[in-house]
């Protein structure tokens, strides 16, 4: 029989960095800019975390629940906010191309991450490659006391530290914020036709910033669930792997919609693990290829929307296009 | 109406662009509850006189009143503060957003569709409109989108509306709704200004009738004294004499035979209706309309660039064999043996590459000649010399991108291209469109020597004096239909302009 | 609003003609800044004056003859999937799928030195290595092109996700091929019999890699710069309506620009497992063809540039890497120099294609 009652925990903390790194790339893509750099910015989101954490429980003689959450959260939003904020620089105001410095972005994220994570590990003199930081964890990983006693309804649901709930939190408003609010409204026009939104009044410099860097924090989140929560607190090269390029992924997945990323960002926490749960015998090749089919499916989905050619299952019009309005 | 302040009121107002004079010194009024028709000729200056009201220019000279007081509008904003809302013919709207989204677009305040459909529908029911809040603009008809757009200048307040060339778009069904749309809107005082050339629509809406030409304002009545023929005196003006040569017909014999040729565009409008003429080798056919009317889906049909729906197109051999044209692409029509060379409109964007040089672009054509997998480059090189000498282009080098050509330069370069491959068919779109005097004539030049040289060419134009002195024939579109066909010898310019402006055979004749 | 809005300070506008000397005058600046800027980091982090960072940087390209072949075979190999990329790119289809195609490349050639060496004269497995490289690149590089051309489907998000579905592809054969059973690795193949493994020549183990790389490099120059295919890839690239009109097949174009960029990917992969590692690794490609990405564009997809502009990222690389070992550094620190060199390059770009015009005496006050 399949474990459900495992299964789906360990999908959920798989999914959870996976919906936070795609809810962050709509926000951007929604202003028509293709962020390729958000592997990069979830290592650096990661990263200025482990930092804060790392200095704070090196500092304080006494560790104070909330600084030892909220030290963390504010130098990860930092970092990932700088590097969306470069990003803007680069696209929006100096109109370089998308792909190209999202790739740069992402070599740089990628290598700073590992760089200051290999510092610290010298600084912290540990014995094995990699930084442990299971204090600040226990306060990410805290779920409610009661969880435990509730059976398999706990662990399904009640088993998770904050960050999971402020993500799907953060999805369910963003899905809100793109539908139903203004700003959300002239975010969608600034990505589906610049030259529309201008003509209309709306500063579209300002809403792709806007975006990108909210987007980019958002992203950053998500590496920073991963340490403190998914890892509890350990931090080792590369380990984070290529989880960016699948929120990626994910968001051509959710055609373009935060609310559906929830259960979608489950379903690929799911499948990322499901060769664990596929009784293969001896046969443990075939696991790599049940690893293949998130992208598999979101290849899918690519194409079966082109193919529709259904308007609203689009990529945003003006995705990758720089916008300068004397060129029109 | 008489003592009453002019809710627009226009004083000497000028605009040049570069050496172009747009607008030169247009005085203008219109009043509370009027609709005035803004007549004249394609280039006539009446879309840039009311950018400069909706904000999208500034005048170089002039005052602008606007209910009495003067004011300065230098950004659409502006406009829309001051009420002047500007419907233009390229509609400013997301696709994948719904009517309410896009009426609402750019506002401040919180987001409250319903509210939003609320006022959407009241105006709707006040002036006649019909419009779904909640659909998307991309399942839009035209018309439909332009509903919206009108009703998103209303849902800001604007009492007074400008529409630039409305029925461009629309069936006379559409053409007849609109109408009654803006009648009520004047019933309720609003001002509108509608630009067209189409005569037909000016005696059916406005009161009043204002003329340009040539950037110019020539006088304006009211409706009711105005008819066909006086308005087209006003629109085209005097013949003028040109002096562009035109030498006999060299031996015209059949060379195209296009017969109850059919075309719908892209978003199923119908472009070409049971279109059927012939054209002679030899002899330059001309093309006259007001744009819009089908000459570029015309052009591209013959040139195997454009889908047809019914009809054939015949090329006539020398020895008088038929060989049909349509459902072949450019490619397998030159294997067929037929040298066809085309002048698009579009220059840059579509007859040259932008960012080539002067070789690059002769190569457009002659690079898959040979069995090498090879492009021949030194040929190009060659004709790219023997073009700039002879047509003296003046650019820095033959390795110069042609996007920064100035615009009479880039045409040489293109028609240059074209007739060097000795076509037998010569298609021609607006060859002269924004060409000072000197690169015109060299431009008329050149095809008269493709002419002598028995070349069947085809030229469409908007200026009805170079037409009539240029072409041996004159074919005239309206409407995607041929409302005739005349002698270029005979034809009297205002028997043209009334041919060119009757209203898709619902005729007023 | 005020009227700040209308008399803005500067004002952007597009640049007519810069000369190419000035074009890359800029560039060589923001590349200088950028080499001053990596000096500044370094001795940030490491304390060391900037010079002899610098110093240690070329050691670490050149320091020995050993070393100094391993740069050239990096560049090799990084050149390689560059100019693979580059006619995609010249015909603004976004192939960021050079590492997919490189992979499959890499796995038709394993496939062939494992299931064949030994059955097969030397000579005939190789061409048949190569054959097969080529094909499966192609196809990796075909499937996207023909959506693309068919149905409008975006190509950089395809390409994308072509990328991992070879990554498991790889990792999936190399469990079927392991050696020895639970190893999790395929290890060097057919280490004794050297089946398959491309012929060393001239006595140095990667003068084939760099002798091919570089036969590539003119080649695409010759294609792009000289052949009807590479010039109606420059036509498509530019505008599709003005190729439409001279009765270019886009489709067709695109499909079988996108076959041959992934072909060269292919070899690139082949030259990786056979010429270099004669192992296959899901890592073997190590981000190359993003990086290819890069050198492409830095290069203005100018095939010669790409030589400069490969080195440049692979020098900085390997001296990077030799900080980062002298120091007892992460051999990340290579890559964040890499990224800010980028940046900075990226950045210049701006200063070619546009320029700022202030406008005079607009600070009065309002």
């Amino acid at each position: 029989m399949f474990d459900f009652v495992s299964f789906i925990p360990r999908a959920i903390v798989q999914g959870i960095p996976l919906l936070l790194g795609s809810t962050g790339e709509t926000l951007t893509e929604k202003s028509g800019n293709l962020n390729l750099g958000i592997p990069g910015i979830m290592y650096v989101g990661a990263i200025s975390g482990v930092i804060g954490a790392f200095f704070y429980e090196q500092s304080a003689v006494e560790m104070n629940g909330f600084l030892a959450v909220s030290i963390p959260l504010l130098c990860s939003l930092l970092g990932s906010g700088l590097m969306g904020l470069l990003y803007c620089f680069l696209t929006v105001t100096l109109r370089a191309n998308q792909n190209v410095t999202g790739l740069a972005l992402t070599t740089f994220g990628v290598g700073f991450g590992n760089f200051f994570g290999g510092s610290l590990i010298k600084l912290a003199g540990s014995e094995v490659p990699a930084i442990v930081l299971s204090a600040t964890s226990s306060y990410f990983c805290a779920s409610l006391p009661f969880a435990g006693k509730l059976g398999w309804f706990g662990s399904i649901f009640l088993s998770y530290g904050f960050l999971a709930y402020l993500a799907v939190v953060i999805s369910l408003a963003a899905a809100y914020f793109l539908r139903h609010t203004r700003a959300g409204l002239h975010l969608r026009a600034v990505g589906e036709s610049p030259a529309t939104a201008d003509a209309a009044g709306i500063n579209v410099v300002r809403y792709k910033y806007g975006a990108t860097v909210i987007g980019s924090m958002i992203a950053g989140l998500g590496g920073l669930y991963y340490i403190m929560d998914y890892t509890s607190g350990i931090w080792s090269s590369d380990a984070f792997g290529d989880r960016g390029w699948l929120a990626i992924a994910l968001v051509i997945f959710t055609i373009w919609r935060p609310d559906v990323g929830v259960a979608a960002s489950f379903l690929f926490g799911g499948l990322y693990i499901l060769h664990m749960y596929i009784p293969s015998g001896m046969n443990l090749a075939i696991k790599e290829i049940y690893k293949m089919l998130p992208y598999v499916v979101t290849i899918a989905v690519l194409i079966i929307s082109s193919m529709r050619n259904k308007r609203e299952n689009q990529p945003p019009a003006g995705l990758g296009l720089p916008y300068f309005r004397e060129e029109r | 109406m008489g003592e009453q302040i002019p809710a627009v009121k226009l004083r000497n107002v000028t605009k040049t662009f570069g050496s172009i004079t747009a607008n030169s010194k247009v005085s203008l009024e219109i009043y509370r509850g009027e609709i005035l028709s803004l007549l004249g000729e394609n280039g006539s200056g009446k879309t840039t006189l009311m950018n400069m009201l909706s904000g999208i220019y500034f005048p170089d000279e002039g005052e602008i009143f606007i209910h009495g007081k003067e004011v300065v509008i230098r950004s659409p904003k502006d406009a829309f503060d001051l009420g002047i809302g500007m419907i233009h013919q390229h509609f400013k709207l997301v696709d994948v957003l719904t009517a309410a989204e896009n009426i609402v677009l750019g506002l401040k305040g919180k987001l409250d569709l319903k509210a939003a459909s609320e006022k959407i529908r009241a105006i709707c029911d006040a002036y006649g409109f019909e419009v779904d809040p909640n659909q998307k603009v991309y399942d839009m008809s035209v018309s439909q989108k332009q509903t919206v757009e009108i009703v998103k200048v209303l849902y800001r307040g604007a009492d007074i509306l400008i529409l630039d060339e409305p029925t461009a778009v629309l069936t006379p069904q559409e053409t007849d709704k609109l109408f009654a749309v803006l009648r009520n809107m004047k019933a309720d005082g609003k001002s509108i200004i509608i630009i067209t050339h189409k005569l037909q629509e000016v005696l059916d809406i406005s009161d009043r009738v204002a003329v340009l030409r040539k950037g110019e304002y020539i006088g304006d009545m009211a409706t009711g004294q105005a008819d066909a023929q006086k308005l087209t005196d006003m629109m085209v003006g005097r013949s003028v004499a040109l002096n562009i040569q035109r030498p006999d017909a060299v031996d015209p014999k059949p060379r195209i035979e296009v017969k109850g040729l059919t075309v719908h565009s892209a978003d199923g409008i119908l472009k070409l209706d049971n279109v059927s003429f012939t054209a002679n080798s030899g002899e330059i056919l001309g093309v006259a309309g007001i744009s819009g009317c089908g000459q570029k889906e015309l052009l591209e049909a013959i040139a195997g660039l454009q889908p047809v729906d019914g009809g054939s197109i015949r090329f006539v051999s020398d020895d008088g064999t038929r060989e049909e044209l349509v459902g072949k692409d450019p490619l397998s029509i030159a294997d067929m043996g037929v040298t066809l060379s085309f002048v698009p409109e579009d220059r840059l964007g579509m007859g040259l590459v932008g960012n080539m040089d002067l070789a690059g672009n002769m190569m457009l054509r002659s690079f898959r000649s040979g069995h090498s997998p090879f492009a021949d480059r030194k040929g190009p090189h060659k004709l790219a010399e023997e073009v700039v000498e002879e047509l003296e282009v003046v650019t820095p080098s033959i390795e110069t991108p042609v996007r920064r050509l100035s615009g009479g330069n880039v045409q040489k370069v293109l028609v240059g291209r074209e007739i060097a491959s000795s076509p037998t068919v010569l298609l021609t779109a607006y060859a002269v469109r924004g060409l000072d005097i000197n690169s015109s004539y060299t431009i008329y030049d050149l095809i008269n020597r493709q002419k002598a040289a028995g070349v069947a060419v085809i030229y469409v134009g908007e200026d009805l004096d170079v037409l009539l002195e240029l072409c041996d024939r004159i074919l005239v579109l309206c409407g995607g239909k041929v409302s005739g066909i005349v002698s270029g010898r005979d034809a009297d310019k205002r028997e043209v302009g009334l041919m060119m402006t009757k209203l898709g055979g619902s005729a007023d004749e | 609003m005020n009227n700040k809005t209308h008399t803005p300070l500067f004002h952007i506008s597009k640049r007519g003609a810069l000369p190419w000397y000035a074009a890359w005058a800029i560039r060589g600046g923001a590349l200088i800044l950028a080499l001053l800027l990596c000096a500044l980091v370094t001795t940030l982090v490491t304390g060391q004056n900037p010079i002899d960072v610098y110093i240690t940087i070329f050691k670490g390209s050149f320091g020995s003859s050993r070393r100094a072949w391993v740069l050239f075979q990096n560049i090799a190999i990084l050149l390689c999937v560059s100019l693979a990329v580059t006619p995609a790119f010249k015909m603004r289809f976004w192939n960021i799928g050079g590492e997919g195609q490189m992979l499959a490349g890499g796995l038709a050639t394993a496939a062939c030195m494992i299931l064949l060496g030994g059955k097969l004269p030397g000579w005939l497995l190789i061409v048949i290595m190569v054959a097969a490289s080529i094909l499966a690149g192609a196809v990796w590089g075909g499937i996207p092109a023909v959506f693309k051309a068919r149905w409008n489907t975006n190509e950089t998000l395809f390409t994308l996700m072509m990328n991992y579905i070879a990554t498991q592809l790889v990792a999936f054969f190399i469990i079927v091929w392991e050696v020895p059973k639970g190893a999790g690795q395929i290890g060097i193949i057919n280490q004794s019999s050297e089946a398959g493994w491309l012929p060393v020549i001239g006595g140095q183990k990667y003068l084939l890699n760099i002798t091919v790389a570089a036969v590539v490099c003119v080649a695409m120059h010759i294609y792009l710069s000289y052949t009807k295919h590479g010039y109606e890839i420059s036509v498509v690239g530019e505008s599709e309506n003005t190729a439409r009109y001279v009765g270019i097949k886009v489709e067709r174009v695109i499909v079988r620009t996108m076959l041959l960029s992934g072909a060269v990917c292919g070899i690139a992969g082949m030259l990786l497992v056979a010429g270099t590692e004669h192992t296959l690794t899901t890592t073997i490609t190590s981000g190359r063809g993003f990086t290819a990405v890069m050198v492409s564009w830095l290069a203005k997809f100018n095939p010669f540039m790409m030589i400069f502009t490969s080195f440049l990222i692979v020098f900085m690389e390997r001296g990077a890497g030799q900080i980062a070992t002298d120091y007892g550094l992460s051999q990340s620190f290579a890559d964040i120099l890499t990224g800010i060199i980028l940046f900075c390059i990226i950045g210049s770009e701006f200063f070619i294609t546009y320029q700022i015009n202030f406008r005079h005496g607009a600070a009065k006050e309002d």
